[in-house]
């Protein structure tokens, strides 16, 4: 049990928890607290020093909004947004709870009756806009990984690809996603024309946008992946005689995929820098576009409001970091 | 079998003024063997013996087929050799496992690239043979890379030996080990050896190694132009014991006629 405990904490990269799980069973207490004192003390006063200089600092700077918010009000609009969120969704069921009503009252008068169902327009919460960024990331980073997965083999596999592709990789690589949006605003929409498609434009152009950012660290980490793969592993499969397939599946792929993964994570933590300017500039409506209308309104919250966003962004991409480092310690095999 | 018995037995492979150069940056060439001829008799276990960077390791990989022929020529059965295959089973110096398969996938790579009509069921006995012929009979599931180097080695020994191969070819496969799990290897080398007599080449610079295992010794000359230097036959009764070999009359002699050979190429 305390084992697999503490398996499940290294395999998530928790590690500052271990020491808690060996306290409560008991084990040389006074270790125990000092390992917990170095992994999660330094670290809480660290904190604790960063709010208090934030706090102060934010006192005397006057923006055209008002004062700075310090730690307190962008709480206090992180609660705020929560109840505006519950408000939001009480609505929603409401709606729905007197749609049924009055849904079943046509049919109990008339049982052929087809009436319409229409669906809650309210605004976004900000749950809601969080979600739709991390769809929008999720499938930019996939339409990154199914191009630059392909291409990486080819360019590691063979020199001569890789010599003719280079230059274009390393001009294409450096471009921000500011400069990548007009252009792909305008091919989007040029390409997805239908008005009533299963997703927005703004969404396609967000999310095409942050694989064009991002593509660049996957491909590049498997083609230098593919290219070094271990003579043994080659020699191996020579010996053997294995069909192409085989050595690129049985191989090839699984010496990369390491290195792979080292590509993939790099790419998640790009596209999810890159997704809240496309977001700001597509209007896609999550955390890049909740900014955005916070800095149009200026109100007195909205600078508080925009910080529970940066927080919430920082968050998240630790988050999706930490995921990606669990999987890529999955994979690998040294 | 003795030795004599092998001599008796029909050639294997033979390499015909074989030749090795490497091209230098300033356009001459570095010949490491020279018109080197050598001829494997069917059954027979054979060591090729020489100082570091003789050329002997190039000269293996040529017969692998990992490593182009400069001049001359390579006959396995009759047949010039052309590439690598799975007819020559090769035991790397390093264990060469695919770290991230299990000790039988590894061995199971092989087996189904030689055996591709058996059934999975058969496949899958015979490299589970081979893993317990060497010992690994508990490891079967066991991912390669959390195996001890010696562990790893003896999956290498019963991965070439399941593709059942006209001919091992073995490169300095205990040179990684201490000398406690060399000894151990040698041991199990040589028992699925016996069962198998599959004809072997292998390469290595430890003199009782090389008398413990072999028929026959071929002393190389150190490069460049690299040759055979003299051969030595050994007739020591098989199945072989470490402890009856060490104390047979003859083993000094063999011994020294090695060792002469080494300080004084």
């Amino acid at each position: 049990m305390k084992a697999r405990t503490i398996q499940l904490l290294q395999f998530t990269g928790m590690f500052w928890a271990i020491p808690f799980v060996r306290l409560f069973s008991g084990e040389e207490i006074l270790v125990q607290l000092r390992q917990i004192w170095t992994s999660i003390g330094l670290p809480v006063m660290a904190i604790a020093g960063f709010l208090l200089t934030w706090h102060l600092v934010a006192q005397r700077v006057n923006t055209s909004l008002g004062r700075l918010p310090g730690p307190m009000e962008v709480t206090q609009q992180a609660q705020v947004l929560w109840q505006e969120h519950l408000t939001e969704r009480a609505k929603a069921n409401d709606f729905y709870a007197r749609q049924d009503a009055r849904i079943a009252k046509i049919k109990a008068a008339n049982p052929n009756a087809k009436p319409r169902r229409v669906a809650f327009t309210g605004k976004p919460t900000y749950l809601d806009q969080i979600l739709t960024s991390l769809k929008t990331v999720f499938v930019g980073f996939i339409f990154a990984s199914i191009l630059a997965l392909p291409i990486g083999i080819i360019c590691g596999a063979n020199k001569n690809i890789m010599t003719a592709l280079n230059p274009i990789i390393q001009v294409l690589k450096p471009v921000s996603p500011l400069a990548w949006l007009p252009i792909v605003t305008m091919v989007v929409s040029a390409v997805y024309t239908t008005n009533n498609g299963l997703v927005p434009k703004s969404f396609i152009i967000s999310a095409v946008t942050v694989a064009m950012c991002s593509l660049w660290a996957t491909l590049i980490n498997t083609a230098v992946g593919v290219a070094s793969v271990n003579k043994d592993y080659l020699n191996v499969a020579q010996v053997l005689q294995l069909s192409a397939r085989q050595r690129t599946f049985k191989v090839i792929l699984p010496a990369t995929l390491p290195m792979i993964f080292t590509g993939l994570r790099i790419t998640l933590g790009v596209g999810w820098m890159v997704l809240i300017a496309a977001e700001m500039m597509a209007q896609n409506p999550g955390l890049g576009k909740f900014i955005w209308d916070e800095f149009q309104n200026g109100s007195s919250t909205s600078i508080a409001r925009i910080m529970v966003a940066v927080l919430t962004i920082g968050m998240i991409g630790y988050a999706l970091d930490r995921l990606m480092a669990a999987l890529q310690q999955k994979v690998s095999f040294a | 079998m003795s030795a004599n018995t092998a001599l008796a037995s029909p050639i294997l492979l033979s390499c015909q003024k074989l030749s090795k150069s490497y091209p230098l940056p300033k356009g001459q060439s570095y010949e490491v063997l020279h018109e080197l001829q050598l001829d494997i008799m069917k059954g027979e276990f054979m060591s090729i013996i020489g100082h570091s960077g003789c050329g002997k390791s190039t000269l293996l990989s040529m017969i692998a087929g990992l490593n182009p022929i400069s001049g001359g020529q390579i006959l396995l059965g009759g047949k010039a050799i052309k590439g690598p295959g799975p007819d020559r089973g090769v035991i790397f110096q390093s264990p060469s496992l695919l770290p991230w398969m299990s000790a039988l996938d590894n061995v199971l790579l092989g087996v189904n690239q030689v055996f591709p009509h058996e059934t999975k069921d058969t496949r899958r006995d015979i490299a589970s043979y081979y893993l317990q012929k060497v010992g690994l009979g508990d490891a079967l599931d066991k991912r390669a890379k959390d195996l001890s180097q010696g562990m790893q080695q003896r999956v290498g020994i019963a991965r070439a030996f399941a593709i059942k191969p006209q001919i091992l070819l073995l490169d300095e496969p205990f040179g990684m080990l201490d000398s406690l799990t060399r000894a151990e290897l040698q041991e199990v080398l040589l028992e699925v050896w016996n069962r198998e007599k599959i004809t072997a080449i292998m390469i290595t610079h430890d003199v009782d190694e090389a008398i413990f295992l072999s028929d026959r010794v071929v002393m190389m000359t150190s490069g460049p132009r690299a040759q055979i230097g003299d051969v030595l036959n050994i007739h020591l009764e098989r199945p072989r014991e470490r402890k009856a070999v060490m104390e047979h009359p003859d083993y000094y002699e063999y011994r020294s006629h090695l060792i002469d050979f080494l300080e004084h190429v």
